[in-house]
């Protein structure tokens, strides 16, 4: 077994309330392709940081040639010829790209920067490497792919023999992805061990050699890639059991509520349509950086869209800031409530009644009794639980949070209800309380959209799902069809490869 | 724990919400130990008086980093602002044109901030930087740096007293009314807390961000106009370099009286509070026969304390914070 490059064994590692990585083991040999895939959160990218440093396993250890190594960061990675491409590129704009290569590792000569050397081996390395770059370029004028290949020539220039790749296709176009492939095969000729993270099908048998599925941090299945097909890819990669406990509400459909036509924001998304009626519950599946979250900011109003229209029970609105989509009755709670739900250091108190302190003004007063009243109405109704309304929301748990955003949009009565990743964070409790006032509200006749990146909520939750796919609507299903593998088949744009190939 | 409860009345507690009114009342215990003459009907007047001015400023100052914004350009838009209307009562004799003139020209440049600030995403930090020269300038060239003498009956305003109230404590005792309602009974307060708290959720929950920004500066205005009648009047004199370092006492006034530069908290009585226990800080200094040089080494050491106070008590709620998560 000690031809392996690289291999791990039983690793484990847990966050505060969440097992990341349970027993994980995996080889990689020289010269060869392993392709790492699984969900959003299957524990993909956390195993990556813990091969480079970033993160310290609990348990378990990383052998390299058949060495037991103990990586303590990611410079310390660079000793043992580790290196990582981000999916997020950390490049400083103003940075050229001899500065950009020899970042953190300057060579010196008597306490002063030995300029005359970095310009004649970064000079070495392009000719070598047969790249267009000038040393003196910054890095503000290049193109993410551009980007990306000078990280590839700083693993290379550090004679890295193992490089991790996560989601190195998610920024660039398919041209780009050629000159990327045609890279990796290089490097692999020469024996570099590629780990390479993705949950593109197309890409994944096309540069594969092994696959590994990760799911729940668990590897649930490690072969060559001749002895797996795309279809068993993705049910492996899903083959989660589905939670039969949720408080779905049978409810009579009315009119329709919120019907959005061709909406398009160039490069961000392209022609959604799409209706709701009052009383339905509507997800929205996709993978991340799918579009999902834009459209909603678009329709709330925070993001600007450059054509399409909307429509709330049939009158055209026009919605350009959140003061249109408040008077259109629509509402929104964000993904992120910490950074667009909530304010921090105010009280439960004037977090629920912010974007509808208009009802508790008397002549420019404001009734602060009024106010109190219906705070904790709401709160009651939400069972916030929170030592009192004056408790800033920063010294309350997640769910408790999430509640009183959601609490604030329930204030101002809308017809559309936006939820984004409504359960993201919150403990278990607390979900199947946020699952059942989403019955309640469809039950009063609102219309609510649900955005998820969790498959079982949507499938228990959701009348009808809309999948997006890179900007795209690419498929909607109806509750009949809900099953986990079609959505994460439209989710990977594998659906429509299909159809436009046959 | 099930639904809401009551605030549980903790020492910390306690100390975070009264910390400053008992820091001035022990002041004030301490002080009249050390001199007798201090707690006279006569010193407190005297202090009132000193502190009027800088005091208004402050609750500028307040509603602007609640908002998450300052002003630098106080003292000089103070000073072209008092000089203005020194000039145009000379020539009018009317008090009414005075205050009108004072506030008229406050607004303006506070409206050149606001400008600068909300619609072309200056920092506040920066613009009203420029502010500060502009605004000292102009009131340089307009008397060629000269003091203007001879302003008769304007005095009344900074130096006379209704019965035994001096004039100033009326216009800060009317001006903190005028905060404390802001903040606490109206919606642009509630805006302004919401904005310098977290200005992408305010955004989010229909406020309108910009409009928040510009009102608050305008508020700015009027209280510095206010403030540059009554520095004038005090000083019996149109001083174009009058005022200097006023915004940095105004600052300090706010920041002692618990307004935290992160923004989204602060209150108009903390602001009051602030500012007497710097104006009974030098106060005292002065009673006591305290070196000059050594009573700013003093209220620097203050300032200091009070921001140390400030992050050290973020600091503890945060980790018990930390804590009580990790122990559920």
């Amino acid at each position: 077994m000690d031809s392996y490059k690289l291999q791990v064994l039983h690793i484990s590692k847990s966050f505060p309330g969440v097992l990341a990585l349970d027993d994980i083991s995996l080889n990689a040999q020289k010269g060869s392709v392993l392709v790492l895939c699984g969900e959003n959160g299957a524990g993909k990218s956390t195993l990556m940081k813990i091969i480079n440093g970033v993160y310290q396993p609990d348990k378990g250890e990383i052998l390299i040639d058949g060495k037991k190594v103990h990586v303590r960061s990611p410079v310390h990675a660079r000793k043992f010829g580790i290196s990582m491409i981000f999916q997020e590129l950390n490049d400083v704009p103003e940075m050229t790209v001899e500065e950009s290569l020899f970042c953190g590792r300057l060579p010196t000569k008597a306490g002063r920067v030995d300029w005359k050397t970095v310009r004649r081996r970064t000079v070495e390395l392009l000719e070598r490497e047969n790249l267009p770059y000038s040393p003196t370029m910054r890095m503000k004028d290049l193109s993410v792919s551009d980007i990306q290949m000078l990280e590839i020539l700083k693993a290379i220039s550090i004679d890295a023999s193992i490089i991790i790749m996560d989601e190195p296709t998610s920024a660039i176009a398919q041209r780009e992805v050629d000159r990327l492939f045609s890279k990796i095969a290089e490097l692999k000729a020469r024996g570099t061990c590629i780990i390479y993270i993705s949950h593109k099908m197309d890409e994944i048998f096309r540069i594969a050699d092994d696959i590994a599925i990760l799911r729940d941090g668990k590897v649930v299945e490690s072969r060559p890639r001749n002895e797996l097909d795309i279809d068993k890819v993705i049910s492996l990669m899903v083959g989660r059991k589905l939670e039969s406990n949720f408080p779905k509400r049978k409810v009579e459909l009315g009119e329709e509520a919120l019907r959005v036509e061709k909406l398009t924001a160039p490069g961000v998304f392209k022609e959604i349509s799409f209706s709701v009626r009052a009383g339905e519950i509507v997800g929205f599946a996709g993978l991340m950086g799918a579009g999902r979250t834009e459209v909603m900011r678009a329709i709330f109003g925070l993001d600007r869209f450059v054509s399409g229209d909307i429509s709330v029970r049939g009158k055209h609105v026009r919605i350009s800031s959140v003061k249109d989509s408040k008077a259109a009755k629509i509402a929104m709670l964000s993904e992120d409530r910490r950074r667009y739900g909530l304010i921090s250091v105010r009280s439960v108190r004037e977090n629920v009644s912010l974007s509808n302190l208009r009802q508790f003004i008397y002549r420019g007063r404001l009734h602060g009794s009024k106010e109190m009243k219906f705070v904790s109405d709401i709160c009651a109704r939400l069972n916030v639980k929170t030592p009192s309304l004056s408790t800033a929301v920063e010294a309350l748990s997640g769910g408790n949070q999430q509640k009183v955003v959601l609490g604030k949009w329930m204030l101002s009565e809308p017809d559309v209800l936006i939820m984004d990743e409504p359960t993201r964070g919150i403990d278990v409790g607390a979900k199947y309380e946020i699952y059942k006032l989403m019955g309640d509200l469809a039950a009063e006749k609102r219309a609510l959209i649900m955005v998820s990146s969790e498959l079982p909520e949507l499938i228990g939750m959701c009348d009808r799902i809309y999948v997006m796919c890179k900007g795209e609507i690419s498929g909607e299903l109806a509750r009949d069809e809900f099953t986990q593998e079609a959505i994460m088949r439209l989710a990977m744009g594998f659906e429509k490869l299909t159809r436009e190939a046959s | 724990m099930s639904g809401i409860g009551k605030a549980r009345i903790t020492w910390s507690s306690i100390s975070r919400s009264y910390g400053i009114y008992i820091a001035l009342f022990a002041m004030i215990i301490l002080s009249s130990v050390i001199n007798p003459n201090f707690f006279s009907a006569e010193n407190i007047s005297n202090v009132t008086r000193q502190i009027s001015v800088t005091t208004i400023l402050a609750f500028g100052e307040t509603i602007l980093i609640i908002c998450g914004l300052l002003d630098l350009s106080c003292g000089s838009v103070l000073a072209l602002a008092g000089l203005l209307s020194v000039i145009s009562y000379k020539a009018t004799g009317s008090m009414a044109v005075a205050f009108a003139v004072a506030i008229g020209v406050a607004l303006f440049c506070n409206y050149l901030n606001a400008m600068m600030v909300a619609l072309l995403n200056a920092p506040a930090f920066i613009a009203t930087l420029a502010m500060q020269t502009m605004a000292r300038g102009c009131a340089l060239l307009l008397t060629k740096g000269q003091d203007v003498y001879q302003i008769g009956n304007y005095t009344k305003v900074g130096q006379g007293s209704i019965g035994f109230i001096p004039i100033p404590l009326l216009f800060l005792v009317g001006l903190f009314l005028a905060t404390w309602y802001i903040l606490n009974n109206t919606r642009f307060g509630r805006a302004l807390y919401a904005v310098g708290g977290n200005q992408e959720a305010a955004k989010a929950s229909g406020i309108n961000v910009r409009g928040t920004k510009v009102t608050a500066f305008m508020v700015n205005g009027l209280f510095v106009g206010i403030a540059g009648v009554l520095f004038m009047s005090r000083v019996n004199a149109g001083l174009p370099n009058g005022a200097i370092n006023y915004e940095f006492q105004g600052l300090t006034s706010s920041i002692i009286g618990g307004t935290s530069f992160t923004g989204g908290v602060g209150t108009a009585g903390g602001t009051v509070v602030g500012s007497f226990i710097v104006g009974f800080l030098n106060n005292i200094l002065n009673l006591a026969n305290v070196n000059s040089y050594l009573q700013q080494i003093v209220r620097g050491a203050i300032i200091a304390l009070a921001v140390i106070y400030d992050i050290w008590t973020k600091n503890r709620r945060t980790r018990s914070l930390v804590r009580g998560m990790a122990a559920k």
